[in-house]
Parts: structure tokens; C-alpha cells; sequence
């Protein structure tokens, strides 16, 4: 859709995007939230990141764009670990959903977009007609909604504009935390689809952390579950589904039923 | 009426009061926010240093804007009299609500918010400039908001440290117990913090995030014009403070002082060639003292009794010739020159009300005390510290009040006479007050007050450089006499003349002082 992927085929060779080494990390005063995690994300997969409640899911996403840096072990992006990256450089090849989005409340929702396009000293011109394509790729009208604040928007489409903001300089890789968590289910199932379609246009490398396995199911190409800050099985949905792991059974008991014994309708979508 | 009339009377000299107390305000205000912010943001990224900055500022806050001006009149380079010590004093008042309110408006900020700039790649600055101090702005203006009333209201205190402004008409009046001369300040001081509040209640509703959507180019243009209008006003004030080869002639805060300033003022213009510049209304002798000390204030008038037990701090004497003669030792000792007195003796006198003093055939100060016992006393607060004061008045006439005396500022104490608040004070003899409020002075049968001659100080090194002079106050050394003094005390405080047209007929009516 337009000129600069910066991503998938660079550096074919390499396929590794993301590569965690034994890394281990622990909040000031918590509990050890990483414990020798391992784990590597190949180009253009979306891996959907599953895990209860302080098992170090965000604390993850922090450690690939170095909001924290890895107590022992190292985190590796396109090869090179990050406390080898300039930290902004690597941010800016690195668009992030948060869970709360984190729209900036003073800026216009064309504002909010091109925050990043401007940080980085794109043209004027360019940086409009940027924004009018990002908009319309997650579904947003750019002349009813440019001008608006984010308060003005509804939950999801708040949550379209994260997305956006994200994509803004077309970075190689998206991180997404919880992104559709705050959503009601019949919203929340349409940004699913909002975002294969988009995906099927960017072909991003996703990570995108949930505590809902059936989110996770719907999103990734891989899922991983998380426990005790390892990772205790990381594989395609349909063999997860097969697993025998007792943590990721303990995930699959937890999705809702309908009639007995059936968790088919669970999965697959993301297939 | 009165009120408008004397606005209108005193035309040129109300409209420069007024832009003086504007500048002193958007001086200080000015630098305390240009201050105030950037120590706000360092206070917020560094709790371990903001919490000691926070706390020197709160501490600063609740020290007494008078007792703040009073120490720095010592202090180099800051300190001293004038707009610059005033301005100075200001900032520090302002500093505490711009810092706090953008430590605050920073603090507001969602987290979530500030996590996504650091997660789209913004440095610190960038993170700053385009989402933390937009989103505080209107936190932090309402910290100035607050700064600015505040400083209109502290501007008229520092009319005490001779910085000028509408405090000067507030302090005059008090002197004079005039209170169309307090209205004449106080009203547009009022007017003024009013107006500020709202301007800015304005500019913080039209900063108002979702209203800011051209924000960066129409603040941008207030912030330029604003530093620029700064810098003028800066400008405009320290030019007008300079003094270069200027005498600077000085009074205490009240009538009879302002007066004599005035005199000395006019005395040297129309004699020598010498350029003066007046800063009346400095508070009490030691806010003087202290000036003097400086080298802020060249020439002031004195009392030797006064100089004598609390400037030098030596017991009391009675008798005049010794008390001239060893204040002027003192002062000699201490670079300064004591020049010849001017004439009268401006003692401390016991009033009471006329009504008591007929009712009781009281004629002394021991009638008094047979009814002192019923009796409130009510006096200036440099009355009850000194040595000859208060205290040995108690001892001399065995005085018993019914309560504790009230300390007020003296020039209150005549209207809080003469109102009945209280039923006994301690005034000057030459205050015009004294016929104009029907008080009775009682005579000092056991001739406890020892005597106040007024005599001009003047610095040794400024008298030196001016060599002329001592033949200016040679001519005008016995000239006021207690019935010269009391007179124009009187056209001051009751007539209400002009402090100037006061000192010009004194001048006119003795043509030999400035030799014609």
C-alpha cells in the first residue's frame, strides 16, 4: 500500500526477528517476573503471548523496545541486542499498542498519528498524506475524524488510532499489550478482523500479549503460554490445542464451552 | 469624592505609581515563572532533590513579606532598598505556587500517556516539550495565576523598602490617618489583582487542551511577546533605580519623617547642583539603619534619642548636650556624619483623649496612672522593645494596665485613641494628629523622656564627595522649630496639603536657607 516496508524481505537470510536468550528480570522489589526465558520470533509472524496476570507479559514487551533493560541474558532485535541499539532508534522501528492506548488528549487524532512521521522530520506534505492512508487503512474516515480529540472517539475507535499511530512510519515490527482488552466482545471481534485484514496488507512482525487464550487463538500464528516466567509451550494454535502441558491445559479449561465437551469454535480463526 | 479628586490632583505621579506596581508585579512574576518551571520539571524527574527545593520554597512562603524585605535590605548585591530588592522578594513569593502546580500538573499526567512518547522513540526533551508541558499548562497557569494576585497584593509591602508603587499611597495614608490616601492605593491594587485573575482564568480556559488547536504558533507568539515585554519592563526598572552620583535621601514611614525627606530633598536641589533621588516610607529606624549600612541610603533625619538606645544600644541619658554628643561620636565611629540639628525636640508624649483628660482634670502622667488600671494601652512596636520606652515608663510612674498593651503600628495608635480601642498611647510631640483627633499629651512630671533632637545623618563618604553640603545644613540647623514642625505636620495629616507644596512654603517662608 505504499513505498517504504522496511521490513520482511531486507535481509532474507536473517528470519529471526526477535530473539529473547536466557533472560531473567525482576521488578525492584517484586517477585522474578523473567526466569531464563528463551524464546525467537520469526519474521512476519504474529505471536500471541498468553499468560494469567503478572506473568511478566508487558514487562516482555518492555524489554524488546528497552523500556527496561534485561537483568542478565540478551534481548535481540534483527540480530543486534538492544543494549547495542540507540534506544530511540529502535523505538522508532518498533510501533506499540498500549493496553490504555495513551492518545495523546491535546493532540488531534491526525496530530496523534503523525506524532512519530514528525519526531522523525518527514516533510509536512508527506506526513498528511501519511496520516489520511493510516486512517483509512484501520477504518476511519481522515476528514470526519482528523480534527477530532480523542475523547470525542469511542472505545474502538480510540483503539483503531493506537493501531495507526503504531504503523505510522511503517516500522518492521508492532508490539500490542492487551490492545482490545477494555472492549465489548461484538467490538472486540471486529477489531480481530480489522486486524487480519491490516496484517494481511503490512505483514508485521506481532507480538501481542493477552490473558485470553481465545484471543490468542483468534490473532496469532503462533501462540505462547506463559508460566512461572518461562514459557511453557510456544507452537501454532492447533498444536497447542493438542497439548498435553498442564499449564496450557489449565488455559484451555478456562474457555468458555458451549454444550459439552466442544472447544473447536475456540480456534482456527487465525488460520 | 474626596477619592477622585485626589486622583485627579495627583495625576502623572497616581498613573507611574500604577505602572510601577505593574512592572514590579510582571517583573517578578515574569522571572519566577522562567524560574519556577524548569525547577518544577527538575523537581518532578528528581523527587530526591524536589522534595528539599519544595520545602525551601514553602519554608520561604511563610516567612512575613515585611521581615523577608528586612533581611535583605544587608544583604550584597540582591539586597538593599528598591525595585530590585522588591523584585527580588516578589520571585521568591511567586517561585512556591509555579513550582508546585507544575509538579503537580506533570504528576497528573497519565502514565500510560507518557509511556507511549517513550515508546514512539521521543527523548526526554521531546517527551517534554510535546507532551509534558503541554498537558501541565494548565496546571501551571493556574500556578501563576495564583502567583500574580498574590504579587499584587505583597507589591504594596515593598512601598516600605522604597521600591515605590501603589503601596506608597497605602503607607502614606496610614501615616497620615487618612484613608482616602489608602483607598487611593488600595482600590486599584484591588482592581488590579482582579484584573490579573481574570485575564488569566482567560488565558488558562483558552489553553485548555481541545482548545489548542493552532496552541503551538498562538502560544509561541504570547511567549515572545511576553519576554519581550519583560525585558522592557526590566529595563524600565532599572534605569529608572540607577544612581549614579545621585544622593539618595531616605525617611521612616511616617508623616512628620516624610516630610522632613522632602525638605532635605528640596534643600539640596535649590542649593547645589546635585541630583536626589527620595526614598521615603522605608519602615522604622532599622530598615534605615540597615540601608545606611549599606550604602543604599545616603542622608535621613534622626532623633538623638532614638540613635542614642536603638541604633547604638546605650541606656538612656536625660540630658541633651550629652546625648547629642556621644550619638554623634557614635556615628562618627561608624562612618557617618551627624550634622547640626534642625530645631526641635520631638519627643515621646503620653495621650490620652481630650474627653478623659477634661473629665478627669488629668494634667500629668501621674493623674493618669490612678486610672491606668482600667485602662488599655496601646502602642508602636518599636515603643515596647526600646530601653527607653514601654518598660521604664512602667517603673517610673508605677503604671498598671488592665491588660497587656497591644503592640500596632504607630501610626494607627492615634486613631485607635481617638476611637476609643484603646485608652492610652505613646505619640510623637509634634504629630498634627494630636489636635486634629482632640488627644491631650500629658506632661512627663517626672521627666522620664530624654530628649529627640531631629538632626540630619548623612554618610561620611557622601559628604566628602559633596563637600558643599555642610554649609547647605549649616544654614538650615535650627530653622524647625517644634511650632515650625507641628504646623507642617499639620497642613500634612489634617489639611492634607502635598508633602512637597509643604517643604516648598517652609523654604519659602526662610529664603536664607537656600541663599536667596
Amino acid at each position: 500500500m505504499d513505498g517504504h516496508h522496511l521490513s520482511s524481505s531486507a535481509v532474507p537470510s536473517a528470519k529471526i526477528a526477535i530473539e529473547f536468550a536466557d533472560v531473567s528480570f525482576r521488578h525492584p522489589g517484586g517477585p522474578l517476573a523473567l526466569d531464563g526465558f528463551s524464546l525467537a520470533i520469526e519474521r512476519g509472524e504474529t505471536l500471541a503471548l498468553v499468560g494469567r496476570s503478572g506473568t511478566g507479559k508487558t514487562t516482555i514487551l518492555k524489554l524488546i523496545n528497552r523500556l527496561l533493560p534485561p537483568q542478565s541474558g540478551v534481548v535481540r532485535v534483527e540480530g543486534r541486542a538492544t543494549s547495542d541499539w540507540d534506544p530511540i532508534e529502535l523505538r522508532r522501528r518498533i510501533g506499540y499498542v498500549l493496553q490504555e492506548v495513551g492518545l495523546f488528549p491535546h493532540m488531534t487524532i491526525a496530530r496523534n498519528v503523525a506524532v512519530v512521521p514528525r519526531l522523525e522530520g518527514w516533510p509536512e506534505g508527506r506526513v498528511n498524506t501519511r496520516v489520511d492512508e493510516l486512517l483509512n487503512l484501520v477504518g476511519l474516515d481522515p476528514k470526519t475524524y482528523g480534527g477530532r480529540y480523542p475523547r470525542e472517539l469511542s472505545g474502538g475507535q480510540r483503539q483503531r488510532v493506537g493501531v495507526a499511530r503504531a504503523l505510522a512510519v511503517d516500522p518492521p515490527i508492532l508490539l500490542m499489550d492487551e490492545p482490545f482488552g477494555a472492549l465489548d466482545p461484538l467490538t472486540r471481534a471486529e477489531m480481530h478482523r480489522e486486524f487480519h485484514r491490516i496484517q494481511s496488507q503490512v505483514r508485521k512482525t506481532v507480538v501481542c500479549v493477552t490473558h485470553d487464550m481465545g484471543e490468542a487463538f483468534s490473532l496469532g500464528t503462533k501462540v505462547g503460554v506463559l508460566a512461572k516466567g518461562r514459557l511453557a509451550a510456544c507452537a501454532t494454535p492447533a498444536e497447542i490445542i493438542r497439548s498435553n502441558n498442564t499449564e496450557v491445559k489449565i488455559f484451555l479449561d478456562a474457555l468458555p464451552r458451549i454444550g459439552t465437551g466442544s472447544r473447536e469454535w475456540g480456534m482456527g480463526s487465525g488460520e | 469624592m474626596r477619592l477622585v479628586e485626589f486622583w485627579l490632583n495627583h495625576g502623572s505621579e497616581f498613573l507611574s505609581a500604577i505602572l510601577r506596581h505593574l512592572a514590579l508585579v510582571a517583573a517578578s512574576t515574569g522571572i519566577a515563572v522562567a524560574a519556577g518551571v524548569p525547577l518544577g520539571v527538575v523537581s518532578y524527574r528528581n523527587p530526591r532533590l524536589g522534595g528539599p527545593l519544595i520545602g525551601l520554597a514553602n519554608i520561604v512562603q511563610t516567612i512575613p513579606s515585611l521581615a523577608m524585605f528586612g533581611f535583605l535590605i544587608p544583604l550584597p548585591l540582591i539586597g538593599g532598598i528598591g525595585a530590585q530588592a522588591a523584585v527580588i522578594v516578589l520571585i521568591l513569593y511567586a517561585l512556591l505556587p509555579v513550582m508546585r502546580t507544575t509538579v503537580s500538573g506533570l504528576k497528573g499526567i497519565d502514565p500510560s500517556v507518557r509511556e507511549a512518547g517513550l515508546a514512539m522513540g521521543m527523548t526526554d526533551r521531546e517527551l517534554l516539550y510535546q507532551v509534558e508541558l503541554p498537558l501541565a499548562r494548565t496546571s501551571i497557569l493556574a500556578g501563576v495565576r495564583v502567583a500574580t494576585v498574590v504579587g499584587v497584593g505583597t507589591a504594596t509591602i515593598a512601598a516600605a523598602i522604597g521600591a515605590g508603587g501603589l503601596g506608597e499611597y497605602i503607607f502614606r495614608g496610614v501615616a497620615s490617618v487618612d484613608s482616602t490616601v489608602i483607598l487611593a492605593g488600595a482600590i486599584p491594587a484591588a482592581i488590579m489583582a482582579l484584573a490579573a485573575d481574570f485575564a488569566l482564568a482567560w488565558l488558562e480556559r483558552w489553553s485548555a487542551p481541545d482548545r489548542a488547536r493552532n496552541g503551538k504558533t498562538r502560544i509561541g507568539a504570547v511567549a515572545v511577546a511576553s519576554g519581550a515585554a519583560l525585558i522592557l519592563i526590566i529595563g524600565g526598572l532599572v534605569w529608572s533605580e540607577r544612581s549614579d552620583g545621585r544622593i539618595v535621601v531616605g525617611s521612616k514611614d511616617f508623616t512628620e519623617q516624610v516630610i522632613l525627606g522632602e525638605l532635605l530633598a528640596q534643600t539640596i536641589e535649590r542649593s547645589a547642583p546635585i541630583k536626589v533621588q527620595r526614598k521615603f516610607n522605608l519602615g522604622d529606624t532599622l530598615i534605615c539603619e540597615t540601608a545606611m549600612r549599606a550604602g543604599d541610603l545616603d542622608l535621613y533625619v534622626e532623633y538623638t534619642g532614638t540613635a542614642l538606645t536603638a541604633i547604638f544600644k546605650q541606656p538612656v541619658i536625660l540630658d541633651s548636650g550629652e546625648v547629642t554628643r556621644r550619638v554623634a561620636a557614635s556615628y562618627a565611629a561608624t562612618g557617618r556624619v551627624m550634622l547640626a540639628p534642625l530645631g526641635f525636640n520631638n519627643t515621646y508624649v503620653i495621650l490620652v483623649r481630650g474627653d478623659d483628660a477634661r473629665r478627669l482634670a488629668l494634667k500629668t502622667i501621674s493623674d493618669a496612672a490612678k486610672y491606668a488600671a482600667n485602662w488599655r494601652a496601646g502602642f508602636g512596636s518599636a515603643f515596647l522593645d526600646r530601653e527607653d520606652g514601654y518598660r521604664g515608663l512602667v517603673q517610673a510612674y508605677g503604671l498598671k494596665f488592665r491588660e497587656a498593651p497591644l503592640a500596632m503600628n504607630l501610626s494607627l495608635t492615634y486613631r485607635a485613641l481617638a476611637e476609643k480601642q484603646v485608652d492610652l498611647i505613646a505619640g510623637d510631640a509634634t504629630n498634627g494628629l494630636i489636635a486634629k483627633l482632640d488627644l491631650y499629651a500629658l506632661e512627663d512630671d517626672k521627666h522620664y523622656f530624654p530628649p529627640y533632637h531631629a538632626a540630619p545623618v548623612i554618610r561620611s563618604e557622601t559628604l566628602n564627595r559633596h563637600p558643599e553640603l555642610r554649609a547647605v545644613f549649616d544654614r538650615l540647623a535650627g530653622k524647625v522649630s517644634d511650632e515650625e514642625m507641628r504646623r507642617m505636620n499639620y497642613e500634612a495629616d489634617v489639611e492634607h496639603r502635598d508633602v512637597s507644596l509643604i517643604a516648598r512654603s517652609f523654604l519659602e517662608r526662610h529664603p536664607e536657607i537656600i541663599g536667596q
